[in-house]
């Protein structure tokens, strides 16, 4: 990973990243997955240092797993986490982060509404900053943890066909999995109505569909978004029930499949919505084994910015 | 920087006659291949192990259970290394409860590779005893450690190097002494 000037090496963004730092976390992930299956689920490497969780947006999953990553690697770990209310932007986050380093903090972890809000954070504090969701910007270790499944289940990356489906223009899950699978040498397909998808997305060399029915036929892998309710009453939404029908993994859909994908989702999920409950019990597998890759996954990612240096 | 070889010390010929007599005297101390496992620590002491286990196996009927263990996470280097380094992955896929454990390295330098090696250890359980296993022992410890088994004793300087080969890995079996430059 790129390092920087004040000597801290960061995780921001996977468009920062080179094919061979994706590669490389994902093998040493592979490592410290076999901790996580040890009597003793945890090893010293990160014995003396601290980190601080600071979640300024709602999330279970990222915000446990990097706390378990932490912890398994001997860490400490403070969490902060506040309602984005209490907390206005801008100058009281540079406080926040100021404040929170002071105590003598080698790694911020941060989660917050506002894209580009981690890399304004590494101007203003002493440590390592690992971005755990900026907005609508990018989420690098989700998207990591999903290529890390892809790898372990169907055995390679590239030449992958993976299509994604959903709200893409909200999505930095979406975002960063398209950098990342870029990179990597797979394959990518959006299936979205045009009024989700951002504008020339073609343009980050990606193909995009309508039509949900094609892009089952042709994918190895099918990563549902997450449908984000509170986005539905807005005008470039199409109603709930217009987006099941023809964005939906409906029973009728996976049945009539003969050749069935690996499918993917990022959580938490809208049985009904996006995927069929049916469906979603047949697949819950690899949903679930997204999860505990996030922790392997972070676990190397703390790692590679820590492991190296003491702030 | 690139090794420059000075002397070779060990051909193969050699190692499989160290790989002969340590299996030997392994079996001598534990009375038996009963109850022993070994565990490489990657990437070179995990193939020298295995040929152990193999001699064992030839001399006493039975399975020798080898374990692989990559030290990099126990460490207490980290800090002072330049960047963290690739972590290599670690099968203990026996239970070592009760075992007489043999690590096996190698090189013996400093010591702390071993004790990072005996840190891990306890975490998969309570060996009844461990023991060392080395291909070279180089010398200049800065841990009270010692080997239970040596190919053989090569006295070297600080700035020497010792560098190993094993056919799985490298090619060719041999162990040089040489600089670094």
């Amino acid at each position: 990973m790129p390092g920087r000037a004040d000597g801290h090496k960061h995780l921001l963004s996977i468009a920062e990243l080179e094919a061979a730092d994706i590669i490389g976390l994902l093998d040493s992930a592979r490592s410290f997955a076999e901790v996580s299956t040890r009597p003793v689920k945890k090893v010293p490497a990160l014995r003396g240092r601290t980190i601080v969780n600071l979640f300024l947006e709602a999330s279970t999953r990222t915000r446990m797993s990097f706390e378990l990553a932490a912890k398994r690697l001997s860490a400490d770990v403070m969490n902060f986490s506040t309602s984005t209310s209490s907390l206005s932007k801008g100058e009281s986050l540079k406080d926040t982060g100021k404040t929170i380093v002071a105590m003598g903090v080698d790694a911020v972890v941060i989660r917050c509404p506002s894209a580009g809000a981690p890399q304004m954070l590494t101007e203003w504090v002493d440590c390592s900053v690992i971005n755990a969701g900026d907005g609508m910007h990018e989420h690098p270790t989700q998207a990591l943890l999903d290529l890390f499944t892809m790898r372990e289940r169907l055995g390679r990356l590239e030449g992958l066909k993976v299509a994604i489906v959903g709200d893409i223009d909200h999505s930095r899950v979406a975002r960063s999995n398209i950098h990342a699978l870029n990179k990597v040498g797979a394959e990518v397909l959006l299936v979205a109505p045009r009024s989700l998808l951002p504008e020339k997305i073609e343009q980050m060399g990606v193909t995009v569909t309508g039509s949900l029915d094609e892009a089952l036929t042709w994918c190895d892998v099918l990563y549902l978004l997450r449908i984000q309710m509170e986005r539905v009453n807005e005008s470039r939404f199409p109603s709930l029930r217009e987006y099941t029908l023809q964005y939906g993994l409906t029973q009728t859909r996976w049945s009539r499949l003969e050749r069935k994908p690996l499918v993917m989702h990022p959580g938490p999920m809208n049985r009904g919505v996006e995927i069929a409950s049916g469906v979603a019990d047949e697949v819950e597998s690899v949903i679930t084994g997204q999860v505990s890759a996030g922790v392997a996954v972070r676990m190397a990612v703390l790692y590679d910015v820590l492991g190296g240096s003491r702030g | 920087m690139a090794f420059k070889a000075r002397a070779r010390v060990l051909d193969t010929d050699d190692i499989a006659r160290i790989v002969k007599r340590i299996s030997h005297e392994i079996l001598e101390r534990n009375k038996g291949a009963g109850g022993i496992a070994l565990v490489g620590i990657r990437t070179r002491g995990v193939f020298f192990a295995q040929r152990i286990a193999r001699t064992i196996e030839e001399i006493e009927d039975g399975q020798v259970a080898v374990g692989e263990l990559d030290v990099s996470l126990y460490r207490d280097d980290i800090a002072t290394r330049g960047g963290a380094a690739s972590v290599g992955l670690t099968h203990m896929d026996f239970d070592l409860n009760d075992k007489q454990v043999v690590i096996v390295d190698d090189v013996l330098y400093t010591g702390r590779t071993t004790r990072a090696a005996m840190d891990a250890l306890v975490d998969f359980g309570r060996p009844r005893a461990i023991q060392l296993a080395v291909l070279v022992d180089r010398g200049h410890r800065e841990l009270p450690i010692r080997a239970d088994y040596v190919g053989k004793n090569i006295p070297t300087s600080g700035n020497e190097k010792v560098k190993v080969s094993l056919a799985e890995v490298d090619g060719v079996d041999a162990v040089e002494i040489g600089e670094e430059e």
